[in-house]
């Protein structure tokens, strides 16, 4: 990589940093201004981790994300727009408003749909990479899941399994100190969650989850073990998690001390720093890249806010998806000529996708 | 050509459909090298090779969520419970992963679930379930339950063709049943998902059963006629999702007396959706109430005596036939 590459990288690496929190911060207003039903869940101190990790992949790799890894969302190129239709309960959202918050997936875009019941997609990724591995793709799944979700038997089963047939999954720990209120002494009784690996026969890291470069290394080491067939990897990222649990929860469990001493090692913050030190973010480029995360945003949340709800004699349909062949859209890389969406049977168009939002809506 | 078993037939259905499409593959305990616990895939490994016959850990969760996440990709999986009793290990994968798949992110799931279900075979508790019922309640995944050998072969390959969670429950008495030898035709067909099929013809009452209970509900239904000259019409639904309801609609708009039999326990099963079905929808067509054979509302016991004592058989429903035909 060229020096000029490599500081394109970097102020990229920033700027999903950026809008990660970006979006999350004003999720965090839309909710407290009641314009989102529900649960608010964000990931503020987990940026380094989800961008720095989802950086790694390659076109034609997968993600498995878990409820705090919108950073990863966005670094894969999902649309902003989709997000915020989403949290906001639109009808054109990718789930049509049958679901919230980060529940969004689309094969197109090698994002699998994550389920409430955290751990639960560990299982589902190593399916996904068991194909990957039958069609000899040199591709891989990043499988996120929170310290919480490492003890629920779906992730002992997920590694297990992805050991035994050797699958190229990159298992991404976030360990954030809690699971809800849980902190890490009653979760688990080892040093560093990293150390289950050793248990199941694949390598194992723990890094630092809020210096991002250290955690790119890091993912990228076991990226690329998983990527040249042997078998899965396994990494811990360190991070914390300032905030509640969701907005809901003041988190008064947790020491304020120790909340200051996370806040000081605030991801973004850090790698200003090193950035600023390095001498590739002039004042004037971090304006730039601000202003940008602000177009985008505030365009999200304007197409949103302008989407109609959904429709509610909709509720009860798409149980089911119809018979016929499974028409191909575009997976990407592929030269199966199977795939994905099954077309909708009222409209005869296909089921809407992440991808398709934007396109849904200038056709409202 | 030479009569084949029930459990032959199932064996068959999975070897053509792997043979006619790539995408289709297995997964589950002993399913290679040992060709499954009662041999529906003996010789597969062979033929296909481990990647498409895949020797799993003991891992329910991992075998189920695997064939999603292998769907998602694409292929249509089939996962095989060793006995259909531990699927219960691997319940949420299909009711919160599976089953809401599509409706939420449009994503289609082809996969099967299946795996030798029912009593009759000393099982006990925890190798004898009839897990329909639960299965039945949630929307998003498709149950099927054959009761005949060609039935077995033509409803497993609808589901291995169906572009949705599909739960195939084969009866495990059945497997190798003589009576139920049968030859079947050489060229390919299906039995289609959701489409009943009367068994028996009669104007006197409609027994509506699935499973092994249709054998059970044939067999009353000879003895009815015989000793008693009624004509039972015997319906079996083998799908129970999607339900046939104009099969189930226009049987008893015929014969005006319903008797439901199924070999799950009694409340909350299948046969309380029938019942409520027929109230609400045909009140006036009813010459006499709703009856139900099923099993009581017990686990499933492993003694000879009260194994005999649960499973319902010829003699009670026969008993309860003739009160609701008296009636
Ligand atoms: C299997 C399961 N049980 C319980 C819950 C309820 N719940 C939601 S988040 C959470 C804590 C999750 O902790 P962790 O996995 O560490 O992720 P974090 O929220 O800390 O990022 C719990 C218990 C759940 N979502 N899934």
């Amino acid at each position: 990589m060229s020096e000029a590459e490599r500081a394109d990288l970097l102020l990229q690496i920033y700027y999903y940093m950026r809008l990660t929190r970006a979006m999350e911060d004003r999720t965090r207003t839309l909710f407290l201004q009641g314009r989102i039903v529900g649960g608010v869940y964000t990931a503020q101190g987990h940026e380094a981790t989800t961008v720095g990790a989802a950086m790694t992949l390659r076109d034609g790799d997968c993600i498995v994300p878990q409820h705090r890894d919108l950073g990863m969302h966005l670094v894969r190129g999902v649309s902003p727009r989709a997000v915020m239709c989403q949290w906001l309960a639109r009808g054109n959202a990718p789930t049509l408003g049958r679901d919230g918050q980060l529940h969004i997936g689309d094969m197109h875009q090698g994002v699998v749909p994550m389920i409430s019941m955290l751990g639960e997609s560990l299982p589902v990724a190593c399916g996904v990479a068991l194909v990957m591995k039958m069609r000899r793709r040199s591709t891989v799944v990043l499988a996120s899941c929170g310290d919480g979700a490492t003890s629920t038997g779906a992730f002992h089963e997920a590694l297990n399994f992805a050991a035994v047939q050797r699958l190229p999954v990159v298992f991404l720990i976030e360990n954030n100190g809690y699971a809800y209120s849980t902190p890490n002494a009653r979760q688990f009784a080892i040093e560093q969650l990293a150390q289950r690996a050793v248990a199941y026969g694949m390598p194992g890291e723990s890094v630092d989850g809020n210096d991002v470069l250290a955690v790119m290394e890091a993912v990228e080491r076991a990226v690329a073990h998983a990527r040249s067939g042997r078998g899965p990897a396994l990494v811990e990222c360190r991070t914390f998690r300032v905030r509640g649990h969701s907005e809901a929860d003041k988190a008064d469990y947790v020491p304020p001390a120790l909340r200051e001493e996370w806040l000081a090692r605030d991801p973004i913050k850090r790698f200003e720093g090193y950035l600023t030190a390095q001498g590739l973010l002039s004042a004037e480029r971090r304006r730039e890249i601000e202003a940008r995360v602000r177009a985008v945003v505030d365009d999200a949340v304007a197409f949103a806010e302008a989407s109609p709800p959904p429709d509610p004699a909709t509720v009860a349909d798409y149980v089911f998806a119809p018979d016929g062949p499974i028409a191909i859209v575009g997976e990407p890389g592929a030269t199966d000529p199977r795939y994905v969406n099954a077309l909708d049977t009222r409209t005869g168009r296909p089921f809407c996708t992440m991808s398709q939002v934007e396109e849904a809506v200038t056709q409202l | 050509m030479t009569a084949v078993t029930y459990l032959e037939a199932i064996s068959q259905a999975i070897r053509e459909e792997m043979r006619r499409d790539e995408s289709v593959f297995l997964l589950g305990e002993d399913v290679g090298t040992y060709g499954g616990a009662f041999k529906v895939s003996a010789g597969f490994l062979e033929e296909f090779g481990p990647e498409r016959v895949i020797d799993t850990p003991m891992s329910e969760t991992a075998i189920i969520g695997s064939a999603v996440g292998a769907a998602l990709m694409g292929m249509r999986p089939i996962a095989e419970m060793q006995y259909i009793d531990f699927i219960t290990c691997g319940f949420d994968q299909i009711v919160n992963m599976a089953c809401k798949m599509y409706w939420r992110s449009g994503i289609p799931l082809p996969l099967v679930i299946r795996g030798p279900a029912g009593g009759g075979t000393h099982g006990g508790p925890f190798h004898s379930a009839s897990p329909e019922a639960w299965f039945f309640h949630t929307p998003g995944i498709k149950v099927v339950m054959p009761a005949t050998t060609y039935d077995a072969k033509g409803l497993l390959k609808a589901a291995i063709r169906d572009n949705n969670p599909v739960l195939y429950l084969e009866h495990k008495l059945l497997y190798r049943l003589p009576e139920l030898r049968e030859e079947l035709p050489s060229e390919d067909y299906i039995v289609p998902l959701g489409k009943a099929i009367i068994r028996r013809r009669g104007r006197h009452m409609t027994m509506l059963t699935y499973g092994a209970m249709v054998h059970q509900c044939l067999k009353a239904a000879e003895q009815l006629a015989s000793e008693d000259g009624l004509a039972v019409e015997v319906v079996d639904l083998r799908s129970l999702t999607p339900l046939d309801r104009q099969t189930i609609k226009e049987s008893v708009m015929r014969t005006n007396k319903v008797l439901i039999v199924h070999e799950d326990t009694l409340t909350g099963g299948v046969g309380a959706e029938l019942a409520a079905l027929l109230a609400e929808e045909l009140f006036d067509y009813l010459d006499g109430p709703i009856m139900r054979v099923a099993a009581p509302d017990a686990p499933y016991p492993y003694a000879p005596p009260l194994e005999m004592a649960y499973l319902p058989g010829v003699e009670r429903i026969v008993a309860v036939a003739r009160q609701l035909a008296a009636y």
